[in-house]
């Protein structure tokens, strides 16, 4: 396979052997309709001119790619950051939102329902429904709640209803889980605005596509084509949207998983949510309750496409403990004034790790995407640094 | 004659399989038998409930299979398992049919394996000889219906609301037009489900379609207790109104056939 093609459309629903659309039939019709809606946008020039003008006046793109000047002299590598962290309302999540919620609008769709983990992808979903004049209902778990306090008051102030999950391990497993129940429930005038590449089909590919601005803006902004580019990846939106920059230069792509929610590393083949992929399971195929101190990675799955791209070899993923990520977190805010969210911290913390080792020799020239802003995580960091 | 389905989660006590016996004794013609998942998608709270106690008991699918071996000689109607694409497809699926066939269970039902993603599924369950039960909602369109109703084996489970299993005050308004336009295509049993909530719905429901499946109702007072001679009852009354409705079948399979047009 050539590296261009390694990022290329489903076939068939799928990357390779991941994917699929495993949803009960009482979803099916509402996935193919949003399939059509939106290879009809994607090929339509208005659908792209009205989602440029968005991201350019409201969401503060194009967002800044900085070099980490003190961390680069330090680790002896030239380090960039993608600066995810600067759109509006604080994380790439944003990107995403718009795209969908113009889709939804597209559709007729008159109320938005999301799953959220960190609140990130809900509080964005929550502005785009103010933005857009439509209701939004997200469902979170939680244990998340309490840990991410501050984006519930966003999404409430913002005018989203906010719907605590205590199924489970009352995180973003079991908010997904209550999100599509919602969503069969109310499929007819609910668009579900599903937060990262992973769910039924066409959902990993179109909320690829939406975050591919990541990417397209890097590659572009980047003096020199990185050797390596980096990403966080819960269900690995921000990172399949950084990767589809690059994938067909020869970077190595590089996926940073939470340890504790380590889907390539420790997972196996399996379905959940809807789709097809490596997934945290025990011997009997139930889904394990991932465990991550950031709440953006604590899930036991990722995105079918980083399945696939780990299958070919194209990717690969590698894993970040709780408190590496936390001494990332408080290194970077000190060396580059930048207080990134625990998330980005765990790509961050790869590089600390991996610089200077064969993993990443000295010289190497490092794009790292910065998903998100640290204010979410101020509480939580309080908490372990006291 | 009308039927009647009721649902058990499997593993749900120690003596689970007493409950299958009591909803054998009073009438039932097949009974579903829950395989519970971690992330029942298409389950409500009541589902979801009696999962995670059968989990914590330490339920497997082996588990459950090996209770129904033991209890074969004594259960002489048709057992439909229902659970969750990822369980089916641990060890894949043509080993997860042989041993559903072995351990005497003849058909199986997976709600998050729709018609397009069914294909290895259904040849596999074909070869061990499992009837692959496809479930239809109200807002499949006529085309897919027609192969869903093609491609189903056993009968055709017509999901009568969009929405989770659940009980629910009445029955949902989509169930009827649903069942009619299932009816209407396919000659296979139409049996509704989610939501049949008690005596006077599943009257209702029966009156639609070719009969009933019953869960929530029953797991709900599973979970609070109820002896199976309690559930024996209660399927009991659920058997005639089942029957009621089949008493009135003139006048009322007339009226299924003018919503069919209409549907
Ligand atoms: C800041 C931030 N980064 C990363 C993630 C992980 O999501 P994904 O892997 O889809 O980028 C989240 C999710 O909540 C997040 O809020």
């Amino acid at each position: 396979m050539t590296v261009l093609e390694s990022m290329a459309p489903p076939t068939g629903g799928r990357f390779g052997d991941f994917g699929g659309r495993y949803v009960p039939e009482s979803l099916v019709p509402a996935c193919a309709a949003l399939e059509t809606a939106f290879r009809e946008a994607w090929a339509d020039a208005t659908f792209h001119e009205r989602l440029a003008e968005l991201r350019s006046v409201y969401a503060g793109r194009p967002t800044a790619l900085t070099p980490a000047t003190t961390l680069s002299a330090d680790l002896g590598i030239t380090l960039m950051l993608k600066r995810e962290d600067l759109a509006h309302t604080g994380s790439h999540k944003i990107n995403n939102v718009l795209g969908q919620a113009l889709l939804a609008q597209r559709m007729g769709k008159t109320r938005l329902i999301a799953e959220t983990g960190a609140g990130q992808h809900g509080v964005a979903t929550a502005t785009a429904a103010a933005l857009f004049g439509m209701r939004a209902t997200i469902y979170m778990g939680e244990r998340d709640m309490a840990r991410q306090r501050l984006n519930v008051f966003r999404m409430e102030l913002l005018g989203a209803e906010v719907i605590p999950v205590t199924a489970g391990s009352r995180t973003l497993k079991d908010a997904t889980n209550e999100a599509m129940r919602g969503w069969v429930a109310a499929v007819e005038e609910a668009h579900f605005c599903l937060g990262s590449t992973a769910g039924p089909h066409p959902y990993p590919w179109l909320v690829r596509q939406f975050q591919r601005v990541i990417g397209e803006e890097a590659r572009a902004q980047a003096p020199v084509h990185p050797d390596v580019v980096v990403a966080c990846v819960g269900g690995g939106s921000n990172a399949a949207g950084t990767f589809a920059g690059f994938a067909d230069t020869r970077a190595r792509l590089v996926g940073v998983e939470a340890a504790g929610g380590a889907a390539m590393t420790h997972g196996r083949p399996g379905v959940v949510h809807g789709y097809r992929s490596m997934l945290l399971q025990d011997e009997q195929g139930q889904i394990l309750e991932a465990e991550s101190i950031s709440a953006g990675l604590d899930y036991p799955g990722i995105g079918p496409e980083h399945a696939h791209l780990g299958a070919t070899g194209r990717a690969e993923y590698v894993t970040v403990t709780d408190d590496e990520a936390v001494a990332a977190l408080g290194r970077l805010a000190r060396a580059e004034g930048i207080i990134c969210a625990l998330e980005s911290a765990h790509a961050v913390a790869w590089v600390l790790r991996a610089a200077g080792t064969p993993e990443l020799p000295a010289g190497s020239t490092v794009l790292l995407t910065l998903s998100g802003r640290g204010d979410k995580d101020m509480a939580t960091l309080a908490g372990v640094t006291e | 004659m009308k039927r009647l389905y009721p649902y058990l989660t499997g593993g749900i006590t120690e003596d689970w399989t007493d409950y299958l016996l009591a909803y054998q004794e009073a009438g039932a013609d097949a009974i579903e038998i829950g395989l519970p998942f971690s992330d029942p998608m298409l389950d409500g709270t009541t589902i979801q409930r009696a999962s995670d106690r059968s989990l914590r008991r330490g339920t497997t699918v082996d588990t459950i299979l090996a209770d129904l071996a033991a209890v074969r000689d004594r259960i002489s109607v048709p057992l439909f398992a229902m659970t969750y694409a990822n369980l089916v497809f641990r060890d894949g699926p043509a080993v997860f049919c042989r041993r559903l066939a072995e351990a005497g269970v003849s058909g199986l039902i997976v709600p998050d394996v729709p018609v397009d993603e069914a294909d290895g599924l259904s040849a596999a369950a074909e070869a061990a000889g499992v009837d692959l039960v496809l479930l239809a909602a109200p807002v499949t369109p006529p085309e897919r219906l027609a192969e869903i109703a093609a491609r189903s084996r056993g009968f055709v489970y017509a999901v009568s609301v969009l929405g989770t299993t659940g009980e629910r005050d009445e029955l949902a308004g989509t169930a009827a037009p649903l069942a009619a336009r299932i009816k209407a295509v396919t000659d296979l049993p139409v049996l509704i489900g989610f939501g049949i909530s008690g005596p006077e719905q599943a009257t209702a429901a029966a009156r639609a379609g070719d009969g009933v499946v019953v869960a929530s109702a029953l797991m709900r007072r599973v979970l609070d207790g109820a002896t199976p001679g309690e559930l024996l009852d209660d399927v009991a009354a659920l058997r005639a109104a089942v029957d009621q409705a089949d008493q009135e079948v003139p006048a009322d399979h007339a009226h299924a056939e003018v919503s069919g047009d209409r549907g």
